[in-house]
């Protein structure tokens, strides 16, 4: 049986999602430009809204102190950047593999399995994520903007971030049939980006009901997260943003798993 | 072009070096041209437009409520502070609005020509009838603009209740600003798009081009904050003339020498973007 | 390698594939073949071991797919109908690429890629974009991908549809060297020329079921006859003449435009048609092939 030489047995789950990150990186090496201007955009709106439309602005109050706006803002553009990310690349990207490129039938024509797929484009887009949000935390420190050394967590929190939203998103996108879907991504999209006391203090939402909505959404949660890391107030809200976020993320990804299933292998 | 040199001086054929072949220009009257495509681009957008409403109206309004309304709720209302606008929502609403214009053109003017020249092929199947690649240009930048126009027109009739203007007359002067936005960005973008081979190109063109022109052409801000060095390049970017322009109609703080620049610098750069689409999707689409 | 018992496929209320009985054996060229629709895919992603089966019992290389995919993928080479091809990879990372998938170390990987780009005759376009080769490329390049591996079965679903006659002539070449060297092929087709060209053996299957089974050669001597004459005469003319001529073959079929008597003999039909008095517009005897079998047992109406 000479033709089955070399052929070793299917692979385990972390040798799969290496391979996987591989394929995505041999990809990537293309697009270095894209790669790099990636990482501009949160630096962008930093620049913009944290400082030019600070200048308007004294200080906010955050957990009872005061601190200048672009120190409100440049968290919370590391949590939106890391959320903005995952969505991207689990929305749309996955999108275009599954229904244009066909590319995870591909993939399933060999020993992998759903749950490898799953893992590997989450994993290469939580590697990917991490790289921006650990350059964009440096461009916070030599700016100033970090004022404690709780800071360095802020970069797992951002990776969290991604990793709920990525699992989430995943599994979402499972049920898009067209290109018209996305604009329901959009339209959840935005609203969290720009409600989630990402630009002003979750005191604009007055003391009602509408507050606690907003404080029971994912991205809040992060914007938080990373705003108590980077300022150095940490309080109890903290580990329950976490826990939040990790929960979401594990019903996420048992959620895509079961899809891809039932998608892909019919 | 080199080999049409080469076939000067060796070419036995004298047939064989004629300039270019004259298709820019067709047989049609532009009007014509134009007209002729009416319904197909009607049936486009039949199609598309309930895509189009959360790109349109919903993105710009969710902004003006968390910038304009909700932040703007902590940003002392300074007029010397704010380019003469007497609260931070009037004095963003026309910058938001002009910088909309300006991103719906440039959507509508990247994936959807790359995909007539290069996925699906339109541009070919309607320059097989005695369509010119002129009129497609007119047709398509006819198409966006009534997009552009039309979003925008509903947008500043949603911003009107909400006293962030200051006279009756304005905000229609800002609203053709906003218009003229379009225009020059359809053109210039569809020249682009008319001759970029990769996608690849237009995650560019959004990360560096429209994303920090938005945040930086005076929309959010007013550009003096930027210093004086980023202010003079704030000041030489198409983005800023519209802005500056919509604001100013819109505040009635008008400039009328600045408003002339202002109109000049657009109009200028959209018949350059015209020439250049022109000139780009034919090159494109010879074959 | 393959061995199937009451075979079904059912996709909510509608049912492709209705209880199919398969013997593939070790080094053999076996071919589905059916019009569209007739459970020829579905068949083949059972088979593949990314479809699960719905009812009856499939053994691939003697294990369940149920329970042993991943195994049984990793001894099997896919080219599926469309080419799924990693655009966003040059031509050699979809060899590369793919072998890794299958746990293959860097090194063998790299060599096979080679080896297959040489097999594939697109060594020279190895940097080159999948968008920038033509359909015969990648054609080509997708069964070069399919055999990375080492394959023990090599499943090929509509493999030359879509290609030019050169290219299927080289692919054909291509798929009898790999049958020589042990490979068993499972081919899924609706060209009959293909299929006579390809397949030791093959079964015709037609809404979900078996219609015939056996080699090209059997069916053509259970299903039809030796020869088949055409004869051609004036539009509208087939259906009368028909009747007069009935008894020349074994079988008259009439279509629009031609009369096809089916007989072991069809030049003395043709003698007899003239002696007759009847004076075609055009004549030709030829060999049956398995077009005539299919169709005999599919029938004539288009099926989608």
């Amino acid at each position: 049986m000479a033709l089955l030489e070399g052929i070793p047995a299917p692979l385990t789950p972390a040798a799969a999602t290496k391979v996987l990150v591989l394929r995505n990186y041999v990809v990537y090496k293309g697009a270095w430009k894209l790669f790099i201007t990636g990482f501009l955009e949160p630096v962008f709106y930093l620049f913009s809204i944290g400082i030019g439309v600070g200048q308007l602005i004294d200080t906010f109050e955050f957990h009872g102190e005061a601190i200048p706006y672009a120190e409100f803002v440049a968290p919370a553009m590391l949590a939106t950047s890391a959320f903005n990310g995952a969505l991207l690349d689990s929305t749309y990207n996955v999108f275009f593999k599954m229904k244009y490129e066909k590319l995870y039938d591909q993939m399933l024509a060999t020993p992998l399995s759903t749950g490898d797929i799953a893992r590997g484009e989450i994993t290469w887009g939580l590697m990917r994520g991490s790289v921006y949000s650990a350059a964009f935390l440096v461009v916070m420190a030599l700016m100033g903007l970090t004022q404690s050394w709780w800071a360095v967590l802020a970069l797992p929190a951002a990776i969290l971030i991604a990793f709920a939203f990525s699992a989430v998103c995943m599994a979402v996108t499972t049920w898009m049939t067209s290109w018209q879907d996305f604009d329901k991504i959009t339209l959840a999209q935005m609203p969290l980006f720009l409600f989630s006391a990402t630009f002003f203090p979750i005191e604009a939402f007055g003391d009602g009901v509408l507050r606690w909505v907003v404080e029971a959404t994912p991205l809040y949660r992060g914007v938080v997260l990373c705003r108590e890391l980077t300022t150095g107030v940490i309080t109890w809200e903290s580990a329950v943003s976490v826990v939040y976020l990790v929960v979401m993320g594990v019903v996420g990804l048992l959620v895509v798993r079961r899809r891809l299933d039932k998608l892909l292998l019919t | 072009m080199g080999s049409d040199m080469a076939s000067d001086t060796t070419s036995p054929t004298p047939s064989a070096a004629p300039a270019r072949p004259a298709r820019p220009t067709g047989s049609l009257s532009a009007w014509e041209g134009m007209a002729r495509q009416y319904d197909y681009w009607l049936t486009v957008l039949k199609r598309t437009w309930r895509g189009g409403v959360v790109s349109s109206f919903l993105t710009p309004l969710l902004y003006v409520v968390a910038m304009g309304v909700l932040l703007g709720g902590f940003i002392e209302a300074d007029p010397d502070q704010l380019e003469g606008a007497t609260s931070y929502l009037a004095f963003v609403v026309p910058g938001l609005v002009a910088s909309h214009a300006m991103t719906l053109a440039v959507s509508e003017s990247t994936y959807p020509v790359m995909g007539s020249i290069k996925w699906h092929k339109t541009f070919f199947a309607q320059l097989a009838t005695p369509l010119a690649v002129r009129d497609l240009v007119n047709a398509y930048v006819a198409f966006v603009m009534f997009r552009v126009a039309s979003a925008c027109a509903v947008f500043m009739l949603v911003m009107a209740p909400f006293g962030v203007f200051a006279t009756w007359w304005g905000p229609i002067l800002a609203w053709l600003s906003q218009v003229l936005v379009g225009f020059a960005f359809t053109t210039l973008v569809f020249a682009y798009s008319a001759w970029l081979k990769s996608e690849e190109g237009f995650g560019l063109l959004f990360r560096l081009g429209v994303i920090p022109l938005t945040l930086f052409s005076g929309a959010f801000f007013p550009i003096s904050n930027l210093g004086p060095v980023l202010e003079w390049i704030a000041r030489l970017t198409p983005l800023w003339h519209g802005v500056s322009l919509s604001r100013m109609f819109c505040v009635d703080q008008i400039d009328w020498a600045l408003v002339v620049l202002n109109v000049v610098v657009l109009v200028t750069l959209t018949v350059i973007g015209w020439f250049l689409a022109v000139r780009n999707l034919d090159r494109r689409l010879e074959v | 390698m393959i061995s199937a018992r009451g075979l079904r496929k059912s996709f909510g209320d509608f049912e492709a594939v209705k209880g199919i009985d398969v013997e593939v054996r070790r080094g053999e060229a076996f071919g589905f073949l059916g019009p569209n629709g007739a459970g020829k895919s579905s068949t083949m992603r059972m088979i593949a071991s990314v479809s699960p089966v719905s009812s009856g019992e499939l053994r691939i290389l003697g294990m369940d797919p149920a329970t042993d995919g991943p195994a049984i993928r990793g001894r099997l080479g896919v080219c599926p109908q469309e080419d799924t091809l990693d655009n966003e990879l040059n031509v050699f990372d979809n060899l590369y690429i793919y072998g890794r998938y299958f746990g293959i170390d860097r090194a063998t990987c790299r060599e096979r890629a080679h080896e297959l780009l040489e097999f594939a005759q697109i060594t020279e376009k190895a940097k080159a974009k999948v968008e920038d080769l033509s359909g015969g490329m990648k054609r080509r390049l997708t069964i070069a991908r399919s055999l990375i591996n080492n394959p023990d079965l090599l499943l090929l679903d509509e493999p030359t549809t879509g290609l030019d006659p050169q290219a299927r002539h080289v692919l054909w070449d291509q798929l009898f060297r790999l049958k020589q060297a042990g490979v068993t092929l499972v081919i899924t087709t609706h060209y009959m020329d293909e299929a006579e060209q390809l397949c030791d053996r093959l079964v015709v299957m037609d809404k979900g079921r078996i219609a015939a089974e056996g080699s090209p050669r059997q069916l053509i001597d259970a299903h039809s006859t030796r020869e088949v004459a055409e004869l051609r005469f004036g539009v509208g003319e087939h259906e009368a003449l028909a009747e007069k001529i009935e008894d020349l073959g074994e079988r008259i079929e009439v279509l629009p435009d031609r009369l096809l008597v089916y007989s072991d003999h069809g030049e003395d039909v043709v003698t007899a048609v003239l002696d007759r008095g009847l004076h075609p517009i055009a004549t030709l005897v030829r060999r049956s092939t398995l077009e005539d079998v299919f169709l005999r047992l599919t029938g004539r109406s288009l099926a989608d």
